[in-house]
């Protein structure tokens, strides 16, 4: 009732200045999935991941899920991506498809090489600004363990402003089990470059709170 | 700091200096002092007290004017009052007194026609037989053995053994014909009757309706002559109805909740659910624009109909043109509802969708649905079919408050009034009060030069006891 009330008062106070307010509502998800080596064993957790997002996401929102592989910044890599139209039964349709073609990828996939995660990282970038949502956020399925074939280059800043970056299932590897100081490196590693380009950082390791990777 | 003191080593004395400097200061300075604090303080005192006036003046205004909207309103209600009694008494009148000449000539004839079956229902007492003489002298003859005459007797009490069965059977048949004539009168004696209970009935319902009129002339007597009975009669019946038509006004909020929540998920499905003005969902607001559509129906369905009064302009239009807009607000009422009730089944599909969806991504199996499924889709569908409906009533009560309101918030108001010049009072007094605690305060500080003038100033009792006994041997 006080929620009712509240609404209608705010769309009388507001209603006249609506339309001079061009802020955009909507939200974009890029989900990078790493498909390197052994990783690829966890790729049933980002399907758990992905049908999470079809649920939580709403009409007008965008949804593209990309693979991280030995060069990742290219269009090539993206496995599926989708403005869900406005109207809520259209958009249960186009979440319908999405599942099925990510159900399909998921059963089909190769592992690849090299881990180009900065590649990814650019590619959806472009993605996202392209969009013009409101939130944006990029989800890293992976370990954060980047590994480029030679001649690839990625060590310079990113720009990254108003996006926020969510490493998901971040593995601990043999080497940072040995030595944790690695993996808490590299954590810390991949933080500075993320804020450095202007946008926020957060890691989500705990797959059953997915409600907190879009938060924020 | 160290440049007030006038003994470097020695602050404390330093500090006595200037003390007693001060102290010499104020006290040559006191008679100005006193004067400048007394007048700051009077200053102070009158402007909040001018204040406090010009509030409680303001307060007073405000209550007259209450008290004549209050009467004025008082009045005019009673004013209807007054001629919704007549309008029945008129009717009363119109539908039963008017035919009152027929219904006296029915009375009339229905009393001959009694009459005259009376008169004919008399009995008639039969008259003599005109041979009852003869018999009379054939008694008288002396008796003989002559067999004659015994045959004559005979003859003769034959004769009238057959007049007087005769007579009887006359008799009866003429009984019989009064009895048919009193029992054809009852159905016309009950028919006067229920006539004459008709009207006794009508001139009682007149005598009431009049004592309701005496009542309510009264009631405006006492608004005219602005007696307080009547302002204090009229103040309470607002407050309750401030009351009652709020808590009406909340229920009806529930229903409108209620709508709007039927209805703002399926509207995303007709503009969109991803389009925003403003920082609300495109869809929301259509959804409430419906609701304050249908609101606004059915404020003029109910002013066109006369049962609210709220815009003038409705109510004075002709006949003609107010049945126009009879007609147009409900058919938007009406259409605005079966849009409704289409969202409403709408909805209902929308949530099975999306919880399939759900159920799906989940990796649950889909419940299968069962066959009373579409019971809560009917009941949906008719609540969005009624609930505008609903909300046209909300007129009555949004009349009433308003009206109400318009008492509440003058005595709101005047009692706010009253309060601030209690406290500008209050703050004159003190302020008045602080100016001589202020003078006190001086007066304290300055205690040692006084205390020394007044002893100085008072003549010494020592010497004048001296000079006294002195005095006293001369």
């Amino acid at each position: 009732m006080k929620r009712f009330a509240l609404f209608l008062l705010l769309v009388l106070i507001l209603l006249p200045l609506g339309c001079a307010n061009t802020t955009s509502h909507s939200q974009a998800v890029y989900m990078l999935m790493d498909t390197s080596g052994t990783y690829t064993a966890e790729l049933n957790k980002a399907q758990a991941i992905i049908n999470y997002l079809l649920g939580t996401l709403q009409p007008g929102d965008s949804l593209a899920v990309a693979r991280i592989d030995t060069g990742s910044f290219s269009e090539k890599d993206i496995i599926q991506k989708i403005t869900f139209e406005g109207r809520p039964s259209g958009a249960n349709e186009q979440k319908r498809a999405f599942r099925q073609a990510m159900d399909t990828f998921v059963a089909n996939v190769k592992g690849s090489s090299y881990t180009d995660i900065t590649g990814g990282v650019l590619q959806a970038v472009e993605y996202l600004n392209e969009t013009g949502a409101g939130r944006k956020t990029i989800l890293i399925f992976s370990d954060m363990e980047e590994e480029l074939k030679e001649g690839y280059v990625r060590d310079f800043p990113i720009q990254i402003s108003g996006i926020t970056v969510v490493a998901l299932n971040v593995t601990k590897l043999r080497k940072d089990i040995m030595d944790p100081r690695k993996y808490m490196g590299r954590l810390e590693e991949w933080k500075k470059r993320v804020e450095a380009g202007g946008g926020k950082w957060r890691v989500v390791n705990d797959l059953e709170r997915l409600d907190r990777i879009l938060e924020g | 700091m160290k440049q007030f003191l006038l003994f470097q080593d020695h602050p404390v004395l330093s500090l006595l200096l200037w003390a007693t400097l001060a102290i010499v200061l104020l006290y040559m300075a006191r008679k100005q002092a006193h004067q400048a604090i007394r007048s700051f303080s009077r200053v102070l005192s009158t402007g909040f007290r001018l204040a406090a006036r010009s509030v409680l003046g303001a307060e007073q205004r405000l209550r007259h004017r209450n008290r004549e909207v209050l009467l004025a309103a008082g009045m005019i209600e009673v004013e209807k009052e007054i001629e919704r009694e007549f309008l029945r008494v008129e009717a009363v009148v119109k539908q039963d007194l008017q035919t009152y000449p027929a219904f006296h000539r029915s009375m009339s004839d229905l009393l001959v026609k009694i009459d005259e079956d009376y008169s004919q229902s008399t009995e008639v007492p039969p008259s003599p037989p005109t041979w009852i003489a003869a018999v009379d002298a054939v008694a008288q003859i002396p008796e003989s053995k002559d067999g004659g005459v015994a045959t004559i007797l005979g003859e003769i009490h034959k004769t009238l053994d057959r007049q007087h069965k005769a007579a009887m059977a006359e008799y009866r048949k003429s009984s019989g014909t009064r009895h048919t004539l009193l029992k054809r009168m009852m159905p016309t004696w009950r028919k006067l009757s229920q006539t004459l209970e008709k009207v006794g009935k009508t001139i009682t319902g007149l005598q009431e309706r009049a004592q309701v009129i005496d009542s309510r002339m009264n009631d405006y007597e006492a608004m005219r002559t602005m007696s307080a009975t009547a302002e204090r009669k009229l103040s309470s019946s607002s407050l309750t109805q401030f009351v009652i038509a709020g808590l009406v006004m909340l229920i009806a909020i529930g229903g409108a909740v209620i709508n709007f929540n039927l209805i703002a998920l399926p509207m995303s499905e007709m503009v969109g659910g991803g389009s925003y003005i403003g920082p609300f969902k495109t869809a929301n607001v259509a959804a409430l624009v419906i609701i304050l559509v249908e609101v606004s129906m059915g404020l003029f369905l109910m002013e066109s109909l006369r049962i609210t009064h709220l815009f003038p302009i409705i109510g004075s239009m002709d006949d003609r043109m107010r049945r126009k807009m009879i007609w147009i607000s409900f058919s938007i009422l009406l259409t605005l509802a079966c849009v409704e009730s289409a969202l409403a089944f709408m909805r209902d599909q929308i949530a099975a969708d999306n919880e399939a969806l759900k159920q799906s991504l989940a990796g649950v199996q889909a419940v299968t649905s069962s066959a009373d499924n579409w019971i809560p889709t009917l009941g949906q569908m008719v609540m969005g079919l009624v609930l505008p409906f609903a909300l046209t009533f909300v007129a009555i009560p949004l009349e009433s408050f308003i009206h109400a309101s318009r008492t509440v918030i003058g005595i709101t108001v005047m009692w706010l009034l009253r309060l601030f010049a209690l406290a500008l009072r209050l703050l004159g007094n003190t302020s008045y009060y602080c100016g001589r605690v202020i003078i006190s305060l001086y007066d304290l500080l300055i205690f040692p030069l006084l205390w020394a003038e007044e002893k100085m100033s008072r003549p010494r009792p020592a010497a004048a006891t001296v000079q006294a006994s002195k005095e006293v041997p001369q």
